[in-house]
């Protein structure tokens, strides 16, 4: 039963990561793995000693960590206000909206930001024009650009998290909630001291978890949104990895580059899943 | 204390309102860019290019849709979009399904399952990177083949551990009580396990449907030639490119009422429009998903 499977993840996953020894080559197509000469570290020592390269992966750290904060609060916050709603259908219909612009792929979603984002007609502006505010161009200013990645992230994902948190309220026991209120707490004592120490080993777990996205800044997102203007303050890893290999054909640079990334990932999320079994027992199979 | 209790519920009729109205503009800050493509796409290139546009289309015309369905590319695109989910579908759908299976069985049973189940959770944690995935597609001869966008992503182990830890919460007596019986692990697996997971396995599979439709970023690299593409790696390609190219004298009439802008905005809408058509029905199978898999136990 497993042999299929398995043939094609030695192939398709265990295969690259042997295409990985090309890091340590110069490796030229023509003559394969085996034929290509060695270099040792030289290719890291060339990436190194690229200028772009100390802003890429500063630029990854930057905005990666802002998405990992906002994308643990949003929801959080969230979750705390939907769970005070009364009536079931309103909180049934925020969730389903919410909820529903992760489903849509970031070229979507990017299609439709950079016609609502754009600064001669983009309807974001026009609203903030009737303010008098100067139109702003969020996807082609860098002192905007990674707030703007941050913000639309924040908000195709927040929905996706909300419901997590949602059923980690509905597992916290109704009569705590009685004993407060006879004790005369009121609904904002009671989330203080019921909801949210009843929420933390969900968000202990998910701020765990989401450590080993340091390096990870989305790249779908921002190779969809953003261009030349932006590279200083939105190239990422990732898009620095395509740009190298598969356009300027620098295939050793650019698989030392995803070599380094892979590495130092693979040791936030070993470190991740750790903490997530030592405080919340969390384990993945 | 009369005053104090007046006072506490005023305090949280406010709130209340106050919550409402925040979770209304919430829900209808998720909704509007969607609602006001959808504006956009049926309206005049006039009306979208003055910015009379909102939420209500202006000078309503279908003109951008009629250009969208006439564009052979815009259809090949979505043509490739179908075969891929069909394909993508099938195909992670039997492989999760046995890989879950065996995997759900003890030690004694399956030898060596530890290692088995490393062997495919190693690839969720560490994976060679883009260069050399690109190459061993490459050289395994799948570029500008449906199977590209199919076969490296064959194995979704992430929904293998969804589905094993379902399968693992089955009574064991069932299937003890088909051995007796006399079936084979497949029948136990078709006549038993199968039967009991709908949920579960309806919750993958939608799982699988939305991530091979909306992906985009493979057919970009594994195809040539643009004729291949996938509808979302086609849309990505005119996203970035901002003219629209003219193909005949016939268009140019047509294009006297469509601009870029209400073109692109159709096309957005209709690759939206299979996610959006199935969501509303389906959506509480996703919930029941992700709760299943993020919080356990």
């Amino acid at each position: 039963m497993l042999l299929p499977a398995i043939v094609l993840v030695v192939i398709y996953e265990y295969g690259p990561m042997v295409g990985i020894v090309m890091a340590f080559q110069d490796y030229v197509p023509a003559f394969g793995f085996f034929g290509s000469e060695w270099v040792g570290w030289d290719n890291f020592e060339f990436v190194l000693s690229l200028p772009d390269t100390r802003q890429v992966v500063w630029n990854t750290i930057f905005i990666a960590s802002m998405k990992i904060v906002a994308g643990l609060i949003a929801p959080l916050l969230t979750a705390l206000l939907l769970n005070e709603v009364g009536k079931a259908a309103f909180r049934r219909s925020v969730q389903t909206v919410i909820y529903l612009p992760h489903f849509l792929s970031w070229v979507i979603l990017g299609g439709i930001l950079i016609d609502v984002l754009s600064p001669s007609n983009g309807i974001v502006n026009q609203f903030l024009g009737i303010f008098g505010v100067d139109p702003i161009y969020f996807l082609g200013d860098n002192d905007w650009f990674p707030y703007t990645l941050v913000v639309s992230d924040t908000w195709k994902e927040f929905g996706f998290n909300t419901v997590v948190y949602l059923a980690a309220i509905t597992a916290i026991d109704p009569s705590l909630y009685e004993v407060a209120s006879v004790d005369g707490a009121g609904r904002l004592r009671q989330t203080w001291h019921i909801t949210l120490p009843g929420m933390a080993p969900i968000i202990v777990l998910l701020a765990t978890l989401s450590l080993g996205n340091v390096l990870n800044a989305g790249f779908e997102q921002v190779f969809v949104m953003y261009s030349p203007q932006v590279y200083d303050s939105g190239d990422i890893i990732d898009t620095f990895v395509f740009r190298l290999g598969l356009i300027d054909f620098q295939y050793s640079a650019a698989a030392a580059v995803g070599l380094f990334k892979s590495v130092v990932s693979l040791l936030f999320i070993g470190l991740s899943y750790f903490l997530a079994y030592r405080f919340a027992r969390y384990r993945i199979f | 204390m009369p005053v104090a209790t007046a006072k506490r519920v005023d305090s949280r009729r406010v709130f209340v309102v106050v919550n409402y109205v925040l979770l209304g503009l919430l829900a209808l800050l998720c909704l509007f860019p969607l609602l006001h493509i959808l504006a956009l796409s049926f309206s005049s290139s006039a009306a979208a290019s003055t910015g009379r546009v909102v939420l209500w289309p202006v000078e309503f015309t279908t003109a951008a849709y009629e250009y969208a369905f006439s564009n052979p590319q815009f259809l090949r695109s979505f043509g490739t979009s179908v075969e891929r989910v069909v394909l993508g579908v099938t195909v992670n759908m039997v492989l999760t399904v046995l890989v879950a299976y065996a995997l759900s069985k003890e030690s004694h049973v399956l030898r060596g399952r530890t290692v088995y189940v490393w062997f495919f959770v190693i690839t969720m944690l560490f994976g060679g990177g883009l260069i050399p995935t690109f190459m061993v597609v490459q050289s395994t001869g799948l570029l500008d083949s449906i199977w590209a966008l199919v076969l490296p992503k064959a194995v979704p182990v992430f929904n293998v551990i969804l589905l094993l830890n379902f399968f693992r919460g089955l009574p064991r007596e069932l299937e003890e009580a088909a051995f007796v019986d006399g079936a084979g692990h497949w029948r136990v697996l078709w006549n038993v396990y199968l039967p009991l997971s709908k949920p579960a396995l309806a919750t993958i599979m939608l799982f699988t449907i939305v991530a091979h439709w909306n992906s985009w970023f493979d057919g970009i690299i594994y195809m040539n030639s643009p004729e291949n593409y996938p509808l979302q790696s086609y849309l990505q390609t005119l996203v970035v490119e901002d003219t629209l190219s003219v193909r005949s004298p016939e268009e140019l009439e047509l294009l006297q009422d469509i601009s870029n802008r209400t073109y692109k905005a159709a096309q957005i809408f209709l690759a939206a429009l299979p996610v959006l058509a199935v969501y509303p029905f389906l959506q509480r199978y996703f919930v029941k998903g992700i709760t299943l898999g993020s919080v356990k136990g």
